[in-house]
């Protein structure tokens, strides 16, 4: 969509708050237009806020980019069951740190569009899964329900509309896979978090099996500033199929590392521009769209627009916008490998192709990475991803050969330079020391 | 760390008889607390995840007892809470040192020094020339200074990296050198101050925070969160001028959908 010539850079929606003192409390929130979507919402019906969200072309912020109306629209009303709106702030995918800083910054914009979501599917329990590990952000949020609790936004008959709401915010136990929807839920019920088969959708048969809605935190946090601004201003940003702005996260090799609030649809070049370029000068090698799951890019992809179709076209995925951003000194193999050992750490074991393929993959890459490696190495990790690739059980797997494929997609070169300097070690042992792989480890 | 130490207190696929767990370890506060839990959800196995956090407050890893516990209060087997048990990281299977230390080595960290923060707190907190390994813990746990060293995978800090955390609050953009300094502190007994996160405690406080149980440390909340990286570009947008196209004074909500 061709947006006006001055458009800025960047548009600071869900993160401007975060520059104010004490951003995390009831008191800055209410004096920053705070809860005054929910005043709005509570007095609409339910299903003006869901044709709402599906009219802003709101998508789900967690890596699979769906349609958000379209996901509180499958909730089948008048079914007689008790709904719930669940909260993946599991964020643990590599690269991925925007829902934590947004949590523990604003905690109150998250659950504002929780009692607004809730209200719009008719839930009146809401849990919010963060993952353990981030204890300063399940203080904050935890602190934010109680707040919220005091001033009648939560509860019982909030703010007078009838309505009534609970939320829990619920630690996880470090465990990756729970930030996969159905694990997650199999977790919130107090069990190992493994993916269940779908279907039944979680619309239909989630949390104690019934209709549920999962959400990323920032789809979440989005929905008060639809609420205020309508569908017309979130289309203003962004682009025609991926609207709204987008909070990308910047991290490795660059000047500046952050969180980065644009329009959907910017360029890695735009966004280095804006983090002051390449960490020393040394230049980009390789680097994620949108966590360790998508396939990675290079420098010939520095124009590629990262909204979910631009980043699709060129081979990978928008994921969750946490660019990982690599230079020159980084060996592929090595940084593959360990991404290939944190997937193997994080597979559940339900499903045989991954349980038993990442272990595997990760010990032919090990192998590789020490200099034992051989040349039919290579087609033996791209055989064993093809095994893994659409026939796991969830999506772990397919995100578990991304980086593999798609490095030696680009760099099968050193792949087999590795594997080369294997013969040269075993041709003269004697020269093996001066002959290690200078890349075998970054800043080693 | 001594050889009896090292057995899987959890007792997995031992046959241990658990009705013999000794539960006296757990008073009466921490069965409140565990009810308190459980009241917050519309079932009750789903308090199964913070009650073992409480159990790791109280015991400072998940033993056989620990198990025992959380499977009388809520009507579960022993099987099914071992079950649970093990299958999550953040649950210790052996006691833990006063400070749990989790450095990230996970490809971007590793990248930007990771790999080497970890070998370095290996060896310093090693003994007879063998460094410490993957939660091992220097010291006899509990006692102070004891140290439970641990890699992790990553922990959404990567604008900060390299990060590691002690009981799970934040150090940002750390070296070898630094992470060493912060070590030796701990085992002096002082508690340097997070990056962002509140006050260090102890393992154990963590642990019952991260139960949901938060009396008397209402300050906690104002320890930092947001470092210079968090805010770059809200800062650099404000700096320039650049805001969001500003929100109509009148947004309407679509009317109510036809009912197909």
């Amino acid at each position: 969509m061709a947006a006006t010539e001055q458009t800025a850079a960047l548009t600071p929606v869900l993160t401007k708050r975060w520059l104010s003192p004490k951003s995390w409390t009831l008191r800055t929130y209410e004096q920053l237009e705070g809860y005054t979507a929910l005043r709005t919402a509570l007095a609409a019906h339910p299903d003006q806020l869901i044709q709402l969200v599906k009219d802003s072309g709101l998508r789900g912020r967690g890596g699979a980019g769906f349609p958000t109306g379209m996901k509180w629209g499958f909730i089948p009303q008048n079914d007689g069951k008790p709904h719930y709106l669940v909260i993946n702030a599991d964020e643990g995918e590599p690269g991925t740190c925007k829902d934590v800083p947004l949590m523990m910054a604003d905690p109150h914009s998250l659950i504002e569009g929780i009692i607004i979501t809730a209200y719009a599917i008719r839930a009146n329990f809401a849990a919010i899964y963060v993952r353990g590990e981030v204890l300063h952000c399940i203080r904050r949020l935890n602190a934010a329900v109680r707040e919220a609790y005091q001033a009648g936004y939560l509860g019982k008959n909030i703010l007078d509309s009838g309505f009534d709401l609970d939320v829990v915010v619920h630690a996880g136990a470090g465990a990756y896979i729970c930030g996969e929807e159905t694990a997650l839920l199999d977790s919130l019920e107090g069990k190992r978090g493994q993916p269940r088969l779908k279907p039944p959708f979680p619309a239909t048969a989630g949390l104690y099996a019934s209709p549920t809605v999962v959400n990323n935190v920032e789809t979440i946090a989005s929905v008060p500033y639809i609420v205020n601004g309508g569908s017309d201003w979130f289309r203003s940003m962004g682009r025609d199929k991926s609207p709204g702005p987008k909070i990308y996260s910047l991290s490795g090799h660059v000047t500046r590392p952050g969180q980065y609030e644009a329009p959907m649809g910017s360029t890695l070049r735009d966004l280095l521009e804006l983090a002051g370029g390449m960490k020393d000068g040394i230049p980009l090698k390789f680097w994620t769209p949108g966590g360790s799951s998508t396939p990675l890019f290079t420098a010939e992809h520095l124009d590629v627009p990262l909204d979910f179709e631009g980043a699709a076209q060129a081979g990978s995925m928008l994921g969750t916008t946490a660019l990982q951003i690599f230079n020159e000194t980084v060996s592929v193999p090595w940084a593959v490998m360990k991404w290939t050992q944190f997937y193997e750490h994080e597979s559940c074991g339900k499903c045989t192709p991954c349980r038993e393929g990442t272990y595997w993959l990760a010990q032919i890459l090990e192998r590789m990475v020490r200099g034992e490696g051989r040349p039919e190495d290579i087609d033996t990790l791209l055989d064993v991803c093809d095994n893994i690739f659409g026939r796991s059980f969830c999506a772990l797997g397919d995100g578990a050969v991304s980086p593999i494929v798609s490095g030696i997609k680009y760099f099968r070169h050193e792949f087999l330079e590795l594997c080369e300097t294997n013969r040269a070690n075993l041709a003269d042992r004697a020269q093996q020391a001066e002959q290690r792989p200078v890349l075998a480890g970054a800043n080693q | 760390m001594t050889e009896a130490s090292k057995v899987d207190e959890m007792g997995v696929g031992q046959g241990t008889d658990t009705t013999a767990a000794d539960l006296t370890r757990f008073d009466q506060d921490t069965i409140d607390k565990a009810q308190q839990i459980i009241a917050r959800y519309p079932r009750s196995r789903s308090a199964l995840l913070p009650m073992l956090h409480l159990v790791q407050s109280v015991e400072g890893h998940v033993s056989q007892a620990g198990v025992a516990f959380c499977a009388a209060q809520l009507g579960l087997s022993t099987a099914e809470v071992s079950a649970v048990a093990t299958f999550y990281t953040m649950y210790k299977r052996r006691p833990c040192g006063e400070h749990l230390v989790s450095v990230c080595t996970n490809t971007l960290c590793a990248a930007l020094g990771g790999d080497a923060i970890y070998a370095r707190l290996r060896e310093h907190l090693g003994s007879d020339g063998r460094p410490l390994g993957h939660e091992e813990t220097s010291g006899e746990p509990g006692q102070p200074g004891s140290i439970t060293l641990e890699h992790a995978e990553c922990l959404a800090a990567c604008d900060l990296a390299p990060v590691l955390q002690v009981n799970y609050e934040f150090f940002d953009n750390q070296t070898p050198e630094s992470a060493l300094e912060l070590v030796k502190a701990l085992q002096r007994g002082e508690r340097p101050a997070p990056t962002r996160g509140a006050p260090l405690t102890d393992f154990r406080q963590a642990e019952l925070q991260l139960a949901g149980f938060f009396e008397g440390r209402e300050a906690d909340l104002d320890g930092p969160s947001a470092a210079d990286e968090t805010v770059r570009g809200a800062r650099l947008a404000a700096e320039r001028g650049w805001t969001a196209p500003p929100m109509p004074d009148d947004a309407q909500l679509p009317p109510v959908p036809e009912k197909k």
